[in-house]
C-alpha cells in the first residue's frame, strides 16, 4: 500500500562523489514512475549539479538533505543545505565564448539544472538554500 | 578516491584518450594535465573517447575548457567520441560542441581529425 504522494528522503554527508548516491536513488524512483531513460539521465545530471552546489557553495560541513516526492506523473526533488545561502540575482549566466577567455571556467550548475529539468526554483536565506526541481513524465 | 582512470595512446598523429568512470574534477584534471603536457611536447590533435564514462559533472567538463583554450593558441584540435546521450546534451548546453567536434565513434574521429 502506498501513500498518495510517496516520498523518499536521503541524507548525504559532504564527501567526494557522494552525489552519485543521490543519482542511484533517483534512478530507482524514476523507474518506479516509469520515466524513460533520457529523462532519468537528465534528472541524475541535474541532481549531481544541485548536490555539488550544495556541497561547495553552502560553506558548511553539515549534511545535504534530498527529498524525492512522487506527485502523480511529476517527480519533485528538493535539495537542501544549511549553508550561508546565495543571491541568485547576482549569478551570471555562463557563456562558452566568455568562459574561454575567463580565468574561472566553472559556474555552469544552475544553467544545466534549468536546461535539464522542467522547473527549477531556489529559496535561499542566511540559514541555507533549498532548490526544488520538477520533471513530469508526459 | 575517485573512480576514474585514463588510457592514452598515439594513433595516426592523434593523441587518443580513453576515459573510464565518472568525469568529475579529478577526471577533468587528469585529462587536462595530460593534454597540456602533450601540447608542450608539440602534439596538436586530441580525441577523447568517452565510451566508458556514463556521467560527468560540470566541474570536470569546465576543466576541459582550459585545454580548448590552450589549443586555440597553437591551432590545435580537440574532439570527443562515443558520448552517452546525457553527456552529449551536457556538452551542447555548455557549448563545448561549438569548439570541439563530437563523433559517433573513434574511427570517425580519427579520420576527420586527419583530413
Amino acid at each position: 500500500m502506498t501513500t498518495q504522494t510517496p516520498k523518499v528522503e536521503l541524507t548525504l554527508p559532504v564527501i567526494q562523489d557522494m552525489e552519485l548516491a543521490a543519482t542511484k536513488t533517483a534512478e530507482v524512483v524514476a523507474k518506479q514512475m516509469g520515466l524513460d531513460e533520457m529523462k532519468t539521465a537528465e534528472i541524475s545530471m541535474a541532481l549531481i549539479e544541485a548536490c555539488i552546489n550544495a556541497f561547495e557553495h553552502s560553506k558548511s560541513d553539515s549534511n545535504v538533505y534530498i527529498h524525492y516526492i512522487i506527485d502523480g506523473d511529476t517527480l519533485i526533488i528538493k535539495v537542501g543545505d544549511s549553508g550561508v545561502g546565495f543571491d541568485q540575482e547576482v549569478v551570471e549566466i555562463p557563456n562558452i565564448d566568455e568562459k574561454l577567455k575567463a580565468d574561472r571556467k566553472r559556474g555552469w550548475g544552475i544553467k544545466l539544472m534549468k536546461e535539464l529539468m522542467d522547473t527549477v526554483e531556489f529559496e535561499s536565506t542566511d540559514g541555507g538554500t533549498t532548490v526544488t526541481m520538477t520533471k513530469t513524465k508526459q | 578516491m575517485s573512480d576514474f582512470d585514463l588510457k592514452v595512446r598515439e594513433q595516426d598523429g592523434v593523441i587518443v584518450l580513453n576515459t573510464n568512470g565518472y568525469l568529475n574534477n579529478f577526471g577533468g584534471e587528469q585529462i587536462a594535465s595530460l593534454c597540456l603536457q602533450k601540447i608542450s611536447e608539440g602534439q596538436r590533435k586530441f580525441l577523447v573517447n568517452l565510451e566508458k564514462t556514463e556521467m560527468v559533472n560540470s566541474i570536470g567538463v569546465s576543466i576541459l575548457i582550459e585545454v580548448i583554450e590552450e589549443l586555440q593558441g597553437v591551432n590545435g584540435k580537440m574532439a570527443y567520441c562515443n558520448l552517452a546521450p546525457i553527456v552529449e546534451k551536457t556538452f551542447n548546453i555548455m557549448g563545448i560542441s561549438k569548439y570541439a567536434k563530437l563523433y559517433t565513434n573513434e574511427e570517425e574521429g580519427l579520420l576527420d581529425l586527419n583530413t
